[in-house]
């Protein structure tokens, strides 16, 4: 960890800013230019992010406490801005990595035409997301949290339309009033500890009785609830579905990880702070969290079999997705870690292939609307439908363009009910095998979870074959709309991730399993941190 | 003093969510502008009401940390107030975009008759 290396963590969120100031400088026609830059960009963040990752398991499997910190200015722990990489921060990155770099190329086929300067916004996301990983203080999540907020504005009102800046309108004023929420459990958080350094506040609410603690988890509380308005918990999830399936779809697909973002910092939060040792109860926020996840299960498993459209279908999942996650978290106490963060993995790859899939599938229902958008920006492109010749052909044998979206579908179909042998499969199983060996005697509440997962998992079953024949099936006039590369390549890199993770499901649980147990470690974490050395050694000197 | 800051949080905060429950854009701004103001205030005020005590050391510096106030929240405060002003501003755009679209400055886009 000497030399450059050692700033290898600064890196994800440096590069997304630089290259977003950069790409501001450049005319809304430098299309290209514009696009080169992005994608150079993406590329080295998902390098920067294997890399990372590689470290972790090195350091890991070594025997070494992986934690690394970096100390911005080189200010000492507590008192300066930290960013720590760890097992889950690894984690998180190479997912943000692989899903902005996708949602990017199918961006290029055609959706950054829309409107203006979505490269920059799409970079400013990552740069949110890849600091909201990275931060080791409440008050910098915070500020990340705006990033990646202000950015997803942005996005969402991408392309705009009467419907996407109403339901824009919606989304912002909800996030603001979080933000606010969030705010206030930082404010209280501060004004009894006395710091907002993670670690550091692990250490000082050991010390923490009487009304103080009653302040303390209320502040908590508060912090919390903006986690789960985030994250779409239930009674605080209302938005979600339909502010998803308003945005564009490579907007869509990156805010799949949006969601998770929620989950990450009531993961980081939760086991970090909250312990039985300070006297408070030791499930503080647990049954919340189980019952919580429950009532999203069940109104994820409501919408998605009344959802309509499939835009909507993949918001339900979205809410699924959470109410999994938030369940297991709560169950378990952390305990069944590994297998909930293959489903964090799986589900928001899955959700983001399906995002870009369901346009191409719907493409064909919409292709007129759609394309008083599109213009040819270069001389040699062709938007319109392909030649009329290929119209007999159509009727008699499958078109490629249809086997592939359907085979993309199905499999997305299968992932995201947890169907085997897809990863989705292996995760639930993960978790539900998890749940069920908690105890001797199985709670009536973790029955009920695990039951709800699978019959979620069957109602999106339901949901999907339902849109998949009714889209894919019926015969249509008109011939399949073209399928370009750069759309079928991100669906493609999404899926072949989810089938990685599916053959190489040994070494991934391993590495979740891991994470799982970093995450645990309470004192590893606040020794990392709070013991980083400073680069330079000489004490600094007084100004004159 | 004390008393008075909680109230001036109180009466803002209230005034704030009654507002967001209107179904006029505008008022949802105005709304949302009062609870941060609210919410500034709510975080100076955690770094505890001190008067007569700077949060810089000066030149002259003395080792006495009694006599100063905690400059932490000051900091922090003026990071919420920069991005709530941005969230405001980007917040009256989306309503003068969805009043041109939609006609109305209903939230929803529509009036209710």
């Amino acid at each position: 960890m000497n030399g450059w290396a050692g700033h290898l963590i600064v890196v994800p969120i440096l590069l997304p800013l630089i290259a977003s100031a950069i790409m501001l400088l450049l005319d809304e026609r430098q299309r290209r230019a514009k696009n080169a830059i992005s994608l150079v960009t993406h590329v080295a963040l998902l390098g920067v992010a294997v890399t990372l990752m590689v470290q972790t398991v090195q350091l890991g499997f070594s025997g070494n406490s992986a934690t690394r910190v970096y100390l911005i200015g080189d200010w000492a722990a507590p008192y300066g801005i930290v960013l720590v990489a760890d097992w889950l921060s690894s984690l998180m990155l190479l997912l943000a990595s692989i899903l902005g770099l996708a949602s990017f190329i199918y961006a290029v086929a055609r959706w950054d035409r829309a409107g203006p300067r979505f490269q920059v916004l799409h970079l400013l996301q990552m740069m949110g997301l890849n600091g909201a990983f990275l931060t080791g203080d409440l008050f910098n999540l915070f500020v990340f949290f705006e990033i990646l907020l202000a950015a997803s504005y942005g996005l969402m009102l991408h392309g705009s339309g009467t419907k996407r800046v109403t339901i824009g309108m919606h989304y912002v004023a909800i996030n603001v009033a979080t933000s606010l929420l969030f705010l206030i459990g930082v404010g209280l958080i501060y004004g009894i500890a006395g710091t907002l350094n993670m670690a550091d506040l692990a250490t000082i609410i050991l010390g923490t009785r009487g009304t103080e603690l009653t302040l303390l988890q209320s502040g908590f509380a508060v912090l919390g609830l903006a986690f789960l308005i985030k994250a779409g918990m239930w009674p605080v999830g209302f938005w979600l579905p339909k502010t998803y399936a308003a945005a564009v779809p490579p907007a869509a697909a990156l805010f799949s990880i949006l969601s998770k973002v929620g989950i990450y910092a009531l993961l980081r939060v939760y086991l970090l702070l909250f312990t039985s040792e300070v006297g408070w109860p030791a499930n503080f926020g647990g049954e919340w969290l189980l019952y919580g996840g429950i009532a999203t299960l069940i109104y994820g498993t409501l919408g998605v079999l009344a959802a309509r459209t499939l835009s909507r279908v993949a918001g339900y999942c979205v809410i699924i997705s959470s109410g999994t996650l938030l369940g297991t978290i709560g169950a378990s106490d952390g305990a069944v870690l590994g297998g909930a963060l293959f489903y964090l993995v799986s589900s928001t790859l899955g959700i983001g292939a399906f995002y870009l899939l369901l346009e191409l599938v719907e493409r064909r229902e919409t292709e007129s609307s759609v394309r008083t958008i599109v213009e040819p920006v270069f001389e040699d492109e062709y938007t319109g439908a392909r030649p009329e010749e290929n119209a007999d052909e159509v009727r008699i044998v499958i078109p490629a363009t249809i086997a592939i979206l359907g085979g993309g579908f199905m499999f997305c179909a299968l992932l995201l009910s947890g169907l085997p042998p897809l990863s989705g499969f292996i995760a639930k199983f993960a978790i539900i095998h998890g749940l069920l060996n908690l105890e001797p005697t199985i709670a009536p509440a973790i029955g009920l979870l695990v039951a709800l997962m699978i019959i979620s998992g069957m109602a999106t079953l339901v949901a999907t074959t339902r849109a998949g024949i009714d889209l894919l099936w019926t015969p249509s006039d008109r011939p399949p709309p073209p399928l370009r590369l750069a759309e079928a390549v991100p669906v493609g890199l999404l899926l072949l991730v989810c089938l990685g993770l599916m053959v190489f499901a040994g070494p991934t649980m391993r590495y979740m399993e891991r994470t799982g147990v970093s995450l645990q470690d309470r004192q590893g974490y606040i020794n990392a941190v709070l013991g980083a050395d400073r680069r330079t050694t000489e004490p600094r000197t007084a100004l004159p | 003093m004390e008393l008075v800051l909680a109230l001036g949080i109180g009466v803002f905060t209230a005034s704030g969510v009654w507002l967001i429950l209107r179904p006029r854009t505008f008022q949802l701004v105005l709304g949302l502008c009062l609870m941060s103001y609210a919410v500034n205030l709510f975080i100076y005020a955690m770094g505890r009401l001190r008067v007569d005590a700077p949060p810089l050391v000066g030149s002259e510096a003395v080792a006495d940390a009694a006599i100063y106030t905690d400059p932490l929240p000051q900091a922090l405060v003026l990071t919420a107030i920069v991005i709530s002003f941005a969230m405001t501003a980007l917040l009256l755009v989306v309503l003068i975009a969805a009043r041109g679209l939609t006609g109305t400055d209903h939230v929803d886009g529509e009036d209710e008759e």
